[in-house]
Formats: C-alpha cells, structure tokens, sequence
C-alpha cells in the first residue's frame, strides 16, 4: 500500500534576484518496506525534495504540490504537526555526521532526546535505550560511548550515532541524503550496509539520495532519476539498471567507475566518460527540455518542453526521443 | 581535563607577572626623582629627601619590586601620599562602590542583551528584528553620561524617586547605596547591552545556520526548542567573550559615569591620584586593575572549557 505519494511538487527559493525554482513537478510513490534512490548530480534538487518531505525547507522557499503522508498532506500540516511527526514517523540522516551533531552535546544525551521528545520516556531510561540503540548499529563500547562527545568519534562512529538518532522512533520512513558521501571510502560500504540491514529488519520504507549509481543497485527497489530540478527517469532499479532510457541516465551510467576498475589503483583504471556541459544555472533554464543543451542527442524538437514516455511496467522517462535510438 | 585548567593557570601566572614588571618598569622609568614629581617643582629639598627615605627609594630596583610584589600577596601595600591611609585601606573602600555597580551593570546587560539579541535573531529580517537593531544602534550612539543625566532628570529631578548623586555608604544605608546605584548602573547597561545584543543576535543567527540546528528540526524540535537547547550554548563562545571585555570594563571603574553620579568609585581614585601626583596610589590601583582583566580573561577561558568540551583536550 502506498505510504508516501509526492505529486507535482514544486519548490521555489525566494532570492535577491526574485524567485528560483529548484524543483519542478516531481512525482513520486513509496510503498510500505520499499526503498526508493533518487539519483542526481549536486543541484539537481534531491536535496530540496528530501527537505521538502521533512517539511525543513529553508524559510525563503515556498512550494505547490502535496506530498501525501498515509494519506495526509504534509505541505498542508501545520508546525506542530509537523514537529510531532519528525523524528518519530519521518527520519532523516544527513551527509555529513561531523556537522550534524551538536558538538557540546554527549552522543548519549542526543540520541536520548529523540526519546524523550516522542516517547516520554524519563531520561535514564532514554539513555539506556539510546544504548541498545548504538550497539545496534554496530558502535563499539557504546555504554561508554554514551558520555562521549562526537569530536572523540571518527566519521564513521559519527554517522552511525546519526542512524540511532534517526532509527530511535522506528519511523516509517527513513530519508537518507548522501549518507555515506563524507565517509572514508572504506567506511562507505558498511554504513551503506547497516543502513539496508536496519532498513530491512525495522520495516522501514527508505529514501536514499545519492549521486552514486552503484549505491542505488545494491540497496534500491526503485530509482528516480533527477536532472535540473525534474524527475527525467523513474522505474524499477533493475529495469533501469537493464534498459536506460533517458539519455541523462545513460550518460551517468557511462560517467560510473566500472567495476573492472575498481582497484582504484592510479593508471589501473580506465579514464572515465563525463557528460560534457554543466548543469543549467536554475535561474535561466533552458526552454524545452532541461537536458538538451548536453544531450548527443538532441534536435530540434528537444526545445519544447518533454512528453513523460512510458518505457515498461511502471517505468517512465521524459524525453522526446525515447527509443529513437539505440 | 585538568590539564588544560593547570595551564591555563600558569599561563595565567605568568601574564600576572610578566604585567606587574611592566607596570613597575614603566613608573621607574619615568623622568624625574617620584618624590619630586609627587611633591612637585617647588618642594623643599628637606622635604623631597623625607619622602624619599619614606618611599625606600634609595633601595635597589630589584629590591623595591620584590618588595611591592610581597605586598600585593600579604596585602600590604604602602601608605597613599595624598590620603595619608593605607592604599589597601583606600582600595578596598573604592571596590566597595565599583565592584556592587559593575555587578549590577553586569546583570543588568545580560539579561536585556540575552532576551533582545535571541529576540531579534528569531525574527531575522522581520519587524521585531528591525525594532530590536534600532534600539540597539541607539543605545550604541547614545553617550551613556548624557543618558545618565537624562535619567537623573526624570527620576530623581522629575519625579523625585532616585538621589541625584552621592553614595551613603553600605554601613549606614545599605539600601539606598543600593538605590544609589540603580540609575550609574543603568546608564553603563544601556550601552553595554545594546553592544551584546548585536553580538548575541550575530551569533545566534550564524549557530541556526548550522547542521546540527537542522538535526535538531529533524529529530521533531519545534524552531523555538531548537534555538534553545541546540542553538544557544554554540552560540554563546562569542558572548562570552565581550562580555568579559566588558565586564572588565565596568569592573575597572567607570570614570565618567562615576563623576556624573558622585560616586566614590575606583575610576574616581585614579582619576584624583593622577591629578594629585600620587604615584603610590597610582601603581597599585592600575596594578589591580590589569589583574582584574587579567583575572577575568583567565575565568573566560574556563566558561569556554565549560562550554565547549571540544576545548577540554588538552592540544
């Protein structure tokens, strides 16, 4: 059953220079227990829209649209609501743990607060499950760790203190937003790792924001591709891992460390294709088609504004070139 | 953790008394016999020589240092020129004044500072933020003597609630020495805190910028909540900071505001020991004062530590 439903949601950012729009029209579903990758590069609006769910927009940004929680709607819901929804129903990891934590409170005392906000819990027993919490995901000599402050931790301890504090309440939905990015790259794969576990053994529904194709394959059910501002492709992960349509996505594919090369040894790898240009400055996008002014292959069509194509079961690309070529 | 208060405090001791030899070397080296200057160009030269012998001038330099380094630490601190009582006596007598109004001052500036600068940082760029800056821009601008005599029109002239001036005495009156200092202390806490204000509202603002402010939001804190529990404590390194500027400030005696109100204050004793040559006086009252600042920066380090515990490492 459909636990989060997104429809034409859009964000727009008030600036010296007038009014931005970050997100346009983006639509999206998530099951109960599914997981879903919303894949980008920087500035593409995956950020925006994982704010825009968790109703932390910043103030200079306003928005249309409903987002659809269990059948309400949070862009409608006041402060209040809101409040009492975060970090109990809805959670959210950041991208980097080494500012996400407050540096003059103990790792014990901030995970315990998410306790003691939405579950009354008095708080030495919050501390005593904020322990549980951090032997869970893998923190070690968490009892002692309760009275540490995060600069004593290592990124990695860091980040797992941010998955606790978000797991505490068992939300419904978990919003990761590039959560392994700032980590060491050896460090990547077992919070990627915990996180899919912990996702799997809560029953929670997961929204993974990543630029990495690779981290969508291994945990994702689904994937919503985002280019300046739009969801240009969305399916399946193993549909679009099998049949990409759009060619932004095929260009990040083509942009992606093969796993031949993953040595990562300098010179073992080969040189990595990129997709020429840049992303289009949000205040003067282009007319048409957001992509065309990097797309191999865009005509003259590609100025007017893409048709939304379905290319299979549940698999949509916005493009108006969708199977011209191959 | 130990550690870092152990070296905080030699550190501390050094600067103690690294600025006792300044101040020491800076009065010797003075052009002219002290006792000249003291008694001034048309003392006799019986007279000049008396107060020598009675100053220990003929003494080595060293000797005489160590000597005002030991009276500082058995209080015993020479007899002042012009008073004719002990300089301790005299001290004591003038921190009875300035110490109450600074702590006062003090409090008062907190308090207003705190609740208009969070004030005007969580209203950022709407109304209550304008109003706030405005005031503060004109408690900046605002020449806290001509405040002070504006003050002592409306309340003590006016309306009759205040004195004018003058200090009872603890001993005789201790609430009207109270009283007495209500209006001084007021006139030093409006400038005060409208310069806190804007650095507790810069700095609040630039702390519900951070990540972790937004954890907080995240975890199910309402904007208010956040400010308060997440925010406040990060920003308040920088407040602490002026505030110990300024309570320094307020501690080394108020010259101007002092004089406006008749207050005998420390800030009036250097005055009249300057103009009254009494170098005696002069050095010690100017040597506690720098040990005041001193005293009062060694204490703000520790509030750092105390505030943030990335700080109790020792580096």
């Amino acid at each position: 059953m459909t636990l989060l439903a997104v429809e034409g949601l859009n964000v727009t950012l008030a600036t010296d220079a007038g009014p931005v729009a970050v997100v346009h029209d983006v639509g999206f579903t998530l099951d109960r227990r599914e997981t879903l990758g919303i894949v980008g590069e920087s500035g593409c609006g995956k950020t925006m829209t994982a704010l825009a769910l968790m109703g932390l927009l910043p103030e200079a940004a306003r928005t249309a649209g409903r987002i659809l929680f269990d059948g309400e709607d949070l862009l409608a819901a006041d402060e209040a609501r809101l409040c009492s929804l975060r970090g109990d129903r809805l959670a959210m990891i950041f991208q980097e743990p080494t500012t996400a934590l407050n540096p003059v409170h103990t790792v014990g005392h901030q995970v315990a607060e998410v306790l003691m906000l939405h579950r009354d819990m008095a708080e030495t027993a919050a501390l005593a499950e904020a322990r549980r919490l951090l032997d869970m995901v893998g923190l070690p000599r968490a009892a002692e760790r309760l009275a540490a402050y995060p600069h004593q931790l290592s990124g990695g301890q860091r980040q797992r203190v941010m998955i606790a504090m978000a797991l505490a309440c068992k939300p419904d939905i978990l919003v990761a937003d590039e959560p392994t990015t700032a980590l060491d790259v050896t460090v990547q794969a077992q919070i990627l790792d915990l996180i899919g576990e912990l996702v799997r053994e809560l029953g929670m529904a997961l929204v993974l924001i990543t630029h990495d194709l690779g981290v969508v394959g291994q945990v994702t059910d689904r994937v919503a591709v985002m280019y300046a501002g739009r969801v240009v492709e969305s399916g399946p992960t193993e549909a679009i891992f099998a049949k990409r349509a759009h060619p932004y996505t095929q260009g990040l594919f083509k942009a992606r460390p093969s796993h031949a090369g993953q040595g990562r040894a300098a010179g073992t790898a080969a040189r990595l294709a990129t997709i020429p240009g840049l992303v289009p400055d949000p205040r003067s996008p282009p007319p048409g088609c957001a992509f065309a002014p990097r797309c191999p292959h865009a005509i003259e069509i590609c100025r007017r504004p893409p048709p939304l194509v379905a290319i299979g079961e549940s698999h949509d690309a916005l493009c108006h070139r969708v199977g011209e070529w191959t | 953790m130990s550690a870092v208060i152990v070296r905080r405090l030699l550190a501390f001791l050094a600067t103690l008394l690294a600025t006792s030899i300044v101040v020491f070397v800076v009065l010797e080296v003075l052009p002219g016999d002290p006792a000249q200057v003291m008694l001034g160009v048309d003392a006799e030269p019986d007279a000049v020589a008396r107060l020598r012998e009675k100053l220990g001038l003929e003494r080595p330099t060293t000797v005489r240092y160590f000597d005002w380094l030991l009276g500082f630490a058995t209080g015993n601190l020479g007899e002042s020129y012009t008073y004719s009582v002990p300089v301790l006596e005299l001290i004591v007598e003038r921190l009875a004044v300035t110490v109450p109004l600074a702590l006062i001052a003090m409090l008062l500036t907190t308090i207003i500072a705190l609740a208009a600068g969070v004030f005007a940082a969580a209203h950022h760029n709407r109304p209550g933020d304008w109003g706030v800056m405005l005031f503060a821009q004109l408690g900046i601008a605002m020449p806290n003597f001509w405040f002070g005599i504006l003050l002592v029109l409306l309340f003590a002239v006016t309306l009759g609630w205040f004195n004018a001036g003058g200090f009872p005495g603890w001993e005789d009156d201790a609430l009207a020495s109270f009283q007495a200092l209500l209006l001084p202390a007021v006139s030093l806490a409006i400038v005060q805190s409208a310069i806190l204000a804007r650095v507790t509202r810069s700095s609040v603002l630039d702390v519900l910028r951070e990540d972790y402010v937004r954890t907080a939001r995240a975890k199910g804190l309402s904007k208010r909540a956040a400010l308060w529990r997440h925010g406040l404590r990060n920003a308040l390194i920088p407040v602490v900071t002026v505030m110990g500027l300024q309570f320094a400030f307020l501690l080394s005696g108020t010259i101007i505001i002092e004089n406006v109100f008749y207050l005998p204050g420390l800030g009036r004793l250097i005055f009249q020991s300057i103009s009254q040559r009494d170098l005696v006086v002069v050095k010690d009252v100017v040597m506690l004062m720098v040990a005041k600042v001193v005293i009062i920066n060694f204490v703000i380090d520790l509030l750092y530590v105390v505030i943030d515990p990335r700080l109790r490492t020792a580096r």
